[in-house]
């Protein structure tokens, strides 16, 4: 698959803190990418570098198959950015910032007439357009913003925190918004602290904690690395003991939460075997089964706290 | 479409011209600075110093006012920018650091321009009479050029803080106008302050002015023309070399 965001190296040193220390991956075409790290990891600071924004310190970035370094236009030109804070001009009317976007993205006026309507209109502010951006809500805002990354139809899309703080209502449109917008084909770097988000949302996700990438794969993938043992939950229809469920194969530890059993097995697939002949051969039936992946946050915070001093 | 050609940049330059009058060009600190000043300074001349013929003090009026309208924005136009956030979404789009200066450049030339007409127009209807229309129109352009670009100089310092920027911009502007043969004719001037005056850009626009309005000059208006290009031409490199490396340090 070809890579859309190619990053090598990347490295930003502030003084003498290394805020992005040489980092690489690619993002592929058509994928969402969730780049995850807690706060001061260096995300945004490696979407600034990403985006153009702030010089690269050493590697390389290709956006589009431009080099962000020395074809920074051509680069620029394939993407949009929805930063964590709203930057549309509060003075001018939302109508006013999506014109000045078309017009700095070299858009015909005719053009960026009808895509500053249609965007407006998808994200539900087409009423609103002649009125001053000072006037509206943080999530109106924001939605704002998002029209406005998009008023060139780009091929990738940079989001950094683009729900955070936001209700519901503009979580959830924005959200769908950025689903459909993937179907269609464009690819998305989304910086998020929520891991729910990365997980319902993302492809992939790279993990970066102090400067430095620490994992990137897919969230299950990810969720299942991180633990080499496997937790299972199960219930039957009648009282039974602790102590043969241990004593199961495939089964390493029982511990009981209410009416339910809980299973550490290093082998899922073995102690799942041995929990159904269990109940066949005892006439227990089973009421509940279910696998207990680690979640994505678990994920997350192995990754970020490791061999942290 | 080449996104980085020069006449693409060029239209993107004048969006951001277009957005800097319909946002900057009607705030506090543009009336004060660009239009109050230069007329106070002009009547505390006027009713102080009885000597002075009032086509001299025209002369400098048209001069100061150019120079205070083309300077009284855009110095602070990226401070504003870097604290709203605003300049980090210029920065993420397709447009290149010298077509942003060039695009500021713009809207201080024609807001410059435009009040200048309006002191030309002033000083016709106190009874002067336009000598030289052609050079008068040609030199407020040049030196509308040259004074956005000390505009934008003045912006270099990768402040945020609009009033650092406004006392620094207040700290050079002011001494400009008493060196530049606004309020002491030239001819009057030690020969020190003469020393200071050549390196002013504001001297030959003023003699200029005067040329165009008395007759009489100073400099030879060739000479004039000549400085104010030269200047232009340093100042207007100077400042897109210098906010190119300082820019990143606003973000």
């Amino acid at each position: 698959m070809t890579a859309v965001i190619h990053a090598s190296d990347l490295t930003k040193v502030f003084g003498s803190s290394t805020a992005v220390d040489h980092i690489s991956f690619d993002v592929r075409k058509g994928e969402i990418f969730g780049f995850l790290g807690p706060n001061g990891a260096g995300k945004t600071t490696t979407t600034r570098m990403l985006t153009g924004v702030i010089p690269l310190d050493a590697g390389t970035a290709t956006i589009l198959g431009y080099d962000i370094r020395s074809d920074p236009v051509q680069a620029k030109q394939g993407f949009g950015v929805v930063p964590e804070t709203s930057n549309a001009y509060t003075d001018l009317t939302a109508w006013q910032n999506l014109m000045l976007m078309g017009e700095l993205y070299g858009l015909p006026r005719a053009r960026a007439e009808q895509r500053s309507s249609d965007l407006l209109e998808m994200v539900g502010l087409l009423e609103r357009k002649d009125q001053k951006v000072q006037a509206y809500s943080k999530g109106m805002k924001q939605r704002l913003i998002l029209a406005m990354a998009l008023i060139h139809e780009p091929e990738l899309l940079f989001l950094d925190e683009p729900t955070s703080g936001l209700d519901v209502q503009s979580t959830q449109m924005i959200l769908s918004l950025l689903r459909d917008l993937n179907q269609q084909g464009t690819t998305i770097f989304l910086t998020t602290h929520n891991m729910e988000e990365a997980n319902r949302l993302c492809h992939r996700v790279g993990i970066i904690r102090a400067g430095k990438m620490v994992a990137i794969d897919a969230p299950e993938k990810l969720k299942v690395a991180i633990d080499r043992v496997h937790r299972i939950e199960v219930s039957f229809d009648r009282e039974v003991s602790g102590d043969v469920l241990a004593g199961l194969g495939g089964v390493t530890g029982v511990t009981r939460t209410g009416d339910k059993w809980q299973i550490t097995a290093e082998n899922r697939d073995a102690a799942i075997r041995s929990l159904v002949s269990f109940s066949q051969q005892n006439g227990a039936a089973i009421v509940t089964l279910n696998t207990l992946a680690p979640s994505l946050d678990e994920a997350f915070l192995r990754l970020t706290q490791e061999d942290k001093p | 479409m080449n996104p980085a050609g020069f006449f693409e940049q060029l239209m993107r330059a004048w969006a951001i011209a277009k957005k800097d009058i319909r946002i900057y060009y009607f705030k506090g600190p543009v009336l004060i600075f660009g239009v109050f000043v230069p007329v106070f300074l002009f009547l505390a001349f006027f009713m102080g110093s009885r000597q002075l013929p009032l086509s001299f003090l025209i002369s400098g009026l048209v001069g100061m006012t150019l120079f205070f309208t083309a300077t009284a924005v855009s110095p602070a136009i990226f401070p504003w920018e870097g604290s709203a956030k605003t300049l980090e979404r210029l920065a993420s789009c397709p447009i290149t650091i010298e077509a942003i200066v060039f695009g500021d450049m713009i809207a201080s030339i024609l807001f410059g321009i435009g009040i200048t007409f309006v002191t030309v127009i002033i000083g016709l209807a106190l009874g002067l009479s336009l000598l030289h229309g052609i050079t008068l129109l040609a030199a407020i352009f040049l030196a509308a050029c040259c004074f956005s670009a000390i505009g934008m100089l003045l912006a270099v310092p990768p402040t945020n803080v609009p009033s650092n920027i406004m006392m620094l911009s207040s700290l050079i502007k002011f001494p400009l106008v008493f060196i530049s043969g606004i309020f002491v004719p030239l001819e009057q001037m030690p020969a020190w302050g003469l020393v200071l005056s050549v390196c002013s850009p504001l001297t030959y626009f003023t003699d200029i002015v005067r040329y165009a309005f008395t007759d009489s000059h100073y400099f030879p208006v060739m000479i004039d023309i000549a400085a104010l290009a030269v200047f232009t031409m340093v100042f207007t490199a100077g400042t897109m070399y210098l906010h190119k490396r300082t820019m990143p340090k606003r973000m």
